[in-house]
């Protein structure tokens, strides 16, 4: 768990990918880690969250007594609406997702592979699995943007050549954030972008388990706007 | 207009779900999801049912033990599920589903969500199968048709008829005409459109026919057989804020 321990807060984390985000984008953003995106101040820029569960435009999570039990985010959170939001059922909130409408989706993932492949619904052994709406959305989103910890609890890279546990979707991550650092998927495969503040190069070469291109000079994560 | 909707009990109204039935369970993440009607087709005691539905349990808004999946699962109702989850969405969650299905007690067939809906749409539209990019190049696709538009490779899936759909909604009116509250419409419209059979919970007090504006109906009531007004509680469960939920369950009284 990275808060607590080295490099950025989850809060941090979720942030840097938040400030990819153009204004008007369409953004869908996973169970666990990823949620954290809404927290960001957007500022001027007007995103729209949009949940599996038909919720096109939903705005912060409600404080507890005041959560409407009418009224969830595909985490299963009470949230708000934001004005001009709408509510759709499951079919027409996954043709919002197979036609391409969804600019962005965040996902957790347990590994990224330097290809694009990633890997988020099924742990090495299980039986059963959590799909929900990723693989939908992995392959129909713009954009895929992963949100996780650089190694396992057992300190394994979770950035790797191949993934050894079952896909989720090929070749279709663009930028993976982790505690150590932001990563890009580009057509040569991964390349360090930007360093978390206390982390070094050579600990990032320790625990990423590809090869990874990385620049002379590694700028430090962008923390704000 | 045809034979009365509206049924005076969730016994009565799946009184007649017979053994080895499919049925659709609405909702998700307790919002829509039919509380009542698990807690009835629970005692009513069909066996060998196919169960769909996003999950196999409820949310923080439902007691742990309050009714759900895991209630049939228990009761050894349940052959199959056909799911989106059939694993918790949290290491720190147990299921009752997976305790069973860990055995080999119970089938499962994990399915994409927006697979899941649309396949349900598909039979509610007379749509035998269509074509899908979810899950292309998982494990999920090994072995089955796919083809290629345009390009892209897609995956062939095939329509999910239903026998029963049971499912909850806001208000309705004699005729079955349902209108559904912020994110209680989910998957709720798409099982009854896949249903020969549609069993509703309703929250408010059953409409006289032609109360609900015709512009304002969500699913028209051609899709929808039985109608049963939840009562209030602790006859008829509702989904509690959290923190009562949690406080509910550390005084260890529960149901």
């Amino acid at each position: 768990m990275s808060d607590g321990a080295k490099g950025l807060t989850r809060q941090q984390m979720c942030d840097r990918l938040a400030m990819e985000f153009q204004d008007g984008w369409i953004v869908n953003l996973g169970i666990g880690i990823p949620t954290l995106c809404s927290n960001f101040d957007f500022g001027d820029k007007g995103i729209i969250f949009h949940a599996e569960n038909g919720v096109i435009g939903y705005g912060p999570l409600t404080g507890p007594g005041r959560e409407d039990l009418h009224l969830v985010n595909a985490g299963g959170q009470h949230v708000t609406l934001n004005p001009g939001a709408a509510i759709v059922h499951h079919a027409d909130s996954f043709g919002i997702i197979r036609s391409g409408r969804i600019d962005v989706t965040v996902l957790g993932a347990y590994e990224v592979a330097e290809n694009g492949d990633f890997a988020n619904w099924k742990m090495a052994g299980q039986k059963g699995g959590g799909i929900g709406g990723a693989m939908d959305l992995a392959a129909c989103a713009k954009h895929v943007f992963v949100a996780m910890e650089q190694v396992t609890r057992n300190g394994h890279p979770r950035l790797v050549e191949r993934c050894a546990i079952p896909a989720t979707a090929r070749g279709v991550v663009d930028l993976v954030i982790t505690n150590y650092g932001l990563f890009a998927i580009t057509p040569e495969g991964m390349a360090l972008r930007e360093i978390a503040p206390g982390v070094t190069v050579d600990e990032i070469k320790a625990t990423t388990g590809c090869n990874l291109s990385i620049p002379r000079e590694v700028p430090p994560v962008r923390l704000r706007g | 207009m045809p034979k009365n909707k509206v049924y005076p009990s969730f016994a009565d109204a799946v009184r007649d779900v017979p053994d080895g039935s499919v049925v659709g369970f609405g909702g998700f993440a307790v919002v829509g999801m039919p509380i009542n009607l698990y807690k009835a087709l629970a005692e009513q005691g069909a066996k060998g049912l196919t169960c769909v539905s996003n999950g196999t349990r409820g949310g923080a808004t439902l007691p742990a033990d309050g009714p759900d999946m895991g209630w049939l699962i228990q009761n050894g109702q349940v052959k199959k599920v056909i799911c989106a989850f059939t694993a918790p969405t949290r290491a720190s969650q147990k299921l009752v589903f997976s305790e069973y299905y860990e055995k080999g007690l119970i089938d499962a067939e994990l399915v994409p969500q927006g697979t899941l809906a649309e396949r349900m749409r598909a039979a509610g539209a007379g749509i035998p199968a269509f074509y899908t990019p979810a899950a292309i190049g998982t494990e999920l696709a090994e072995g089955r048709e796919t083809r290629i538009f345009n390009g892209r490779e897609y995956l062939l899936e095939e329509a999910l008829p239903l026998d029963y759909a049971l499912i909850r909604a806001y208000q309705a009116d004699a005729f079955g005409n349902l209108r559904f509250r912020r994110s209680q419409r989910n998957f709720n419209p798409l099982m009854a459109m896949a249903a020969r059979v549609t069993i509703v919970e309703v929250e408010e007090d059953i409409l006289p026919v032609g109360a609900i504006d015709p512009d304002d109906v969500h699913l028209s009531g051609i899709f929808v057989h039985r109608l049963v007004k939840i009562p209030p509680p602790p006859e008829g469960w509702w989904p509690q804020r959290p923190g009562a939920v949690a406080k509910l369950e550390t005084a260890g009284n529960v149901r």
